[in-house]
């Protein structure tokens, strides 16, 4: 394509529409046309010039808006369709053949379609996630396609335009003027805020342009936050964990290196209705519990710097925090939130050595349940071997002991016991309540005395730092929008020619009612010709067709 | 008299206000045969002030109960959409002081009323706070939503009044149908409003056990006579109804049965309507809608999508993003009200899109704005009563 050259002498890119330097028309079509197209001032855009090769189409292709507007609809309606049945993250099931099981079961065969269709994990499925991505790459190419030949048109603005450009302007007037007109119009625009710049026998006087950007700045706030969403991928950036600590347990801190942390108390309130709280006595009549507050307290211990790894000794507390929801432990960039509890979980349980005959008994024994010992040898010389645990005994399997789980629910223990007197030993498995002696009668048994038990918090483990980033996009995409949407660009033209007449033209990108009513000011000052709007003038003589069509 | 009550006092003086403002914008708009600007002004001057007093008494009905349950008056299903009405009420306000156009109020105040009847069909005693939303973001970020909705549904009205004048009513169209279908939907919330007012009034009650989808035992408290059981359902009360279809574990026959009631009457309603005017309800309109400016109304459309559209991105993403972080640990987890909220977003990106990028004015843009508030509806309706997640207040 060839460049354009304009009868004012200035060369322009092709597929310009408008000289960039006197703003004549280029093409026929705009030739013609009564109004010219100010959109972008009718300047080459790319997409509108080459399509020619492969990234030409690509180009055109993210840069129309109609493509840009489909993307988002698909979008909408395929986060629409994730919401039919819940997500797997929502379903009590974890495993992808106990998910699809789910799926069926509880929804039927209306399940097993969203399953097969992937439906289950839409959002980070793979089609999705493009989707998002194409998203993206069409905010970047409509922006660029738009903003830079915009930008240029801009900044290189002339004051002095042809008049051909200003009688196809919206607002525009023509008629004597006196010779002061131009400087008293200065003046007034001056006194309005308006930039006033001018060359010879005309003045360009311009407002607001800082307007236009808006949608490119808000447009890249979005690719800034899209940007850090990407950036989790990146090791390092976020960590999630969940870490389930007992009262009384210290655990390292999963994914945060030198970090422990202690509970020292679980504590779940429910609403009593009393003390203050009579005003919702209806309401919990009728839902029942309400819960007030999930609270873990915590001490936070950190590894002494120089301290040698695996030396237990050598922590030293941070400090003591009551972790509850909406109020997460922050330090060193990562957070810790109550988000799970279990209640009354097995600590250890106390049992008495006795005779079965005599019921005399030969001393007792606790049995941590989390952390039991090999042997538990009593003063009385009686002896308790532990050959097997099965913290959450679930039956026997070919004769063998199983547990479902690792968390003491239902602890089974085989037990050998030794006594001075029968000093070969007797087996028998305990489990509560319940007692079977595998080899024979025995003699002695563990009675249960009692239980202790503790509360588990459910906390997770959490950095992102992302964060910031995304604060960072969100806060510039506001700043766009309200740029763009709570401003606007105007600008009037103004020529005398050397016969003394005024040529007046005016254009805003939105809000014209506001471009007037400064006009109206200018022209009463500055005694200018009175103006038209053109536009309104066009769409009374279609309406005027129109009806005379209908009489006729 | 408790702040409570003084509070439930206050919400009825708005009803009724608004209920008399209604009448009113109405005569300002049929008594101005001349489409002059002047003989509205009269009527509209009286009505705008019944707004004013209906609206103060409504801001005094959410202080007051704020005050009465320690808590901002935004925590469930009656709270929201009874703030919903009056932020509803709020942004006509700022529009009609942009504009001066009675026939908004006309639309508007009816929608509004609709809406605190609705939100008073559900449990109204002041309930505690659970723990994640016992912290100030709830009355940040709630606030700003409902807000945002108040004025994006004001786009909506101004597109139903553009809608009223332009679709011809005369010929067959799918605009015409689309149109009543409007109408009618909003006369199936008044079935919905009143069949739970008859039912609860007459004292109806019938409990069901049942088994749920996840094959546990539940019970449930019928509020309407049974049309469907629960999943293998087994009567508890004697007298009550046989239900005629069981329907299974997936579906929740108890929400069914309020929706078949409510539609049956709602359309009862709907039908006594037209046979007593003999015209659409879009017909009834039209006569008030004769000398609406469209242009004016395209404005209005336009104006407050521009309003609300910043404000909903605070309150329903941005400051939703923070509390969710604080809260959930996570700012983001495709729970069903987040994704709602993403796509009323992008539903109104998608709009300013079409409208300042394809020319989209007009009655197309009338149309989008109806669909706008239906989506803000189905978030605030479907969301928290069908699709279960973590908003799930009600």
């Amino acid at each position: 394509m060839e460049n354009l050259q304009c009868q004012c002498g200035h060369t322009n890119p092709p597929g310009t529409k408008l000289c960039e330097s006197c703003g004549r028309s280029l093409t026929e079509k705009e030739q013609n046309s009564k109004l010219v197209d100010m959109r972008y001032e009718g300047t080459a855009r790319r997409s509108q010039t080459y399509n020619k090769s492969i990234i030409d189409k690509i180009w055109n292709f993210f840069s129309s808006v109609k493509v840009g507007v489909s993307i988002i609809v698909i979008l909408l309606v395929a986060a629409a369709i994730g919401t039919i049945l819940p997500q797997q993250a929502f379903v009590p099931a974890s495993t992808e053949a106990t998910i699809k099981d789910y799926y069926a079961d509880t929804y039927g065969s209306v399940g097993r379609v969203y399953h097969f269709l992937g439906f289950h994990d839409l959002y980070s499925s793979y089609w999705f996630i493009a989707l998002v991505g194409m998203l993206a790459i069409s905010l970047v190419i409509a922006s660029l396609d738009r903003f830079v030949p915009l930008y240029k048109s801009l900044k290189n603005q002339r004051v002095l335009r042809h008049p051909s450009f200003m009688d196809k302007q919206r607002i525009y007037a023509e008629g004597p003027g006196a010779e002061d007109t131009l400087l008293k119009a200065e003046e007034k625009l001056k006194e309005l805020k308006y930039n006033v710049r001018t060359d010879k026998n005309g003045l360009l006087a311009e407002k607001g342009r800082f307007s236009r950007w808006g949608p490119y700045v808000n447009h890249i706030g979005l690719i800034i936050f899209l940007f850090g969403v990407m950036l989790r991928m990146v090791p390092g950036f976020y960590i999630d964990e969940s870490l389930w600590l007992r009262e009384g347990e210290t655990r390292a801190i999963p994914e945060v290196p030198g970090y422990y942390l202690e509970s020292k108390n679980f504590e779940l309130e429910n609403y009593t209705g009393e003390d203050g709280e009579e005003v919702f006595g209806e309401a919990l009549d009728r839902v029942g519990t309400v819960a007030k507050n999930y609270q873990t307290d915590v001490i936070l211990y950190q590894k002494a710097e120089e301290a040698l790894p695996g030396a237990s000794d050598s922590q030293e507390a941070v400090g003591e925090y009551a972790i509850r929801v909406n109020q997460p432990l922050k330090f060193d960039g990562y957070a810790i939130y109550q988000m799970d509890y279990r209640l009354d979980e097995l600590k250890a349980m106390k049992f008495a050595f006795t005779n079965k005959e005599t019921e005399e008994s030969l001393g007792e024994l606790t049995i941590d349940l989390i952390d039991p010992e090999k042997t538990y040898e009593l003063e009385s010389g009686a002896k308790v071997e532990l050959l097997g645990y099965y913290p959450d005994f679930s039956g026997f399997e070919g004769g063998e002991p199983q547990t479902a789980t690792p968390l003491p629910n239902n602890p089974g223990f085989l037990v050998k016991l030794t006594t001075p007197e029968t000093p070969e030993g007797e087996t028998s498995f305990i489990t509560i309540q319940n007692t079977v002696e595998p080899l024979g009668e025995n003699d002695y048994k563990l009675t249960f005395q009692s239980v202790e038990t503790r509360d588990v918090s459910g906390l997770t483990v959490r950095k992102d730092s992302t964060l910031p980033i995304l604060g960072l996009g969100g806060l510039i995409f506001m700043i766009g929008v309200a740029q763009g949407m709570y401003f606007n660009h105007r600008r009037f033209w103004i020529q005398q020619k050397a016969d003394g007449t005024i040529l007046l033209a005016g254009h805003t990108n939105k809000n014209w009612f506001g471009l007037k009513k400064d006009l109206d000011q200018v022209v009463d000052y500055a005694s200018l010709p009175a103006y038209t709007d053109q536009q309104d003038e066009i769409d009374k003589k279609e309406k005027a067709e129109k009806e005379g069509e209908a009489l006729s | 008299m408790t702040l409570a009550e003084m509070s439930s006092n206050l919400l009825y003086v708005a009803f009724i206000a608004y209920l008399i403002a209604t009448f009113v914008f109405g005569g300002a708009v049929k008594g101005n045969k001349q489409g002059t600007f002047k003989s509205e002004k009269r009527w509209g001057i009286a009505a705008i002030t019944i707004t004013l007093i209906g609206f103060a008494a409504n801001l005094g009905y959410f202080f007051t109960r704020w005050g009465a349950t320690g808590h901002p008056p935004l925590s469930n299903m009656f709270e929201f959409t009874t703030a919903f009405g009056m932020t509803l009420v709020g942004g006509f306000i700022i529009l009609y002081f942009l504009y001066r156009t009675p026939v908004l109020g006309m639309i508007v105040l009816p929608v509004a009323l609709l809406i605190i009847a609705f939100a008073s069909m559900f449990p109204s005693e002041v309930s505690p706070l659970i723990p994640a939303l016992q912290t100030n973001w709830l009355a940040i970020h709630v606030s700003t939503v409902v807000i945002a909705e108040g004025i994006l549904a004001i786009s909506a009205a101004a597109g139903l009044i553009y809608l009223l004048k332009v679709v011809d009513l005369t010929k067959k169209s799918k605009q015409r149908f689309w149109l009543e279908a409007i109408m009618y939907s909003l006369v199936l919330v008044v079935g919905f409003v009143v069949a739970s007012s008859f039912f609860s009034l007459t004292g109806y009650e019938a409990e069901f056990n049942y088994v749920d989808k996840e094959d546990n035992e539940a019970a449930i408290t019928y509020a309407m006579p049974p049309v469907f059981g629960m999943n293998e359902y087994v009567a508890l009360t004697d007298d009550a109804m046989t239900p005629l279809v069981e329907t299974p574990a997936m579906v929740h026959a108890g929400k069914l049965t309020t929706v078949f009631w409510s539609v049956l009457f709602g359309t009862v309603i709907y039908w006594l309507i037209r046979l007593i005017f003999r015209k659409r309800i879009a017909g009834i309109l039209k006569p008030f809608v004769k000398n609406v400016n469209l242009q004016l109304m395209d404005e209005i459309n336009y104006r407050a999508i521009i309003i609300g559209f910043p404000i909903f991105t605070l309150g329903a993403l941005i400051f939703a993003m923070i509390w969710a972080q604080i809260a959930w640990s996570r700012f983001w987890g495709w729970d069903p009200k987040e994704v709602w909220a993403l796509i009323t977003w992008l539903f109104y990106a998608a709009y300013l899109h079409l409208r300042l990028g394809k020319g989209w004015q007009g009655e197309k843009s009338a149309w989008l704005a109806v669909i706008g508030f239906a989506i803000i509806m189905f978030n605030l309706v479907a969301v928290n009563l069908i699709i279960a997640g973590l908003h799930s207040y009600a």
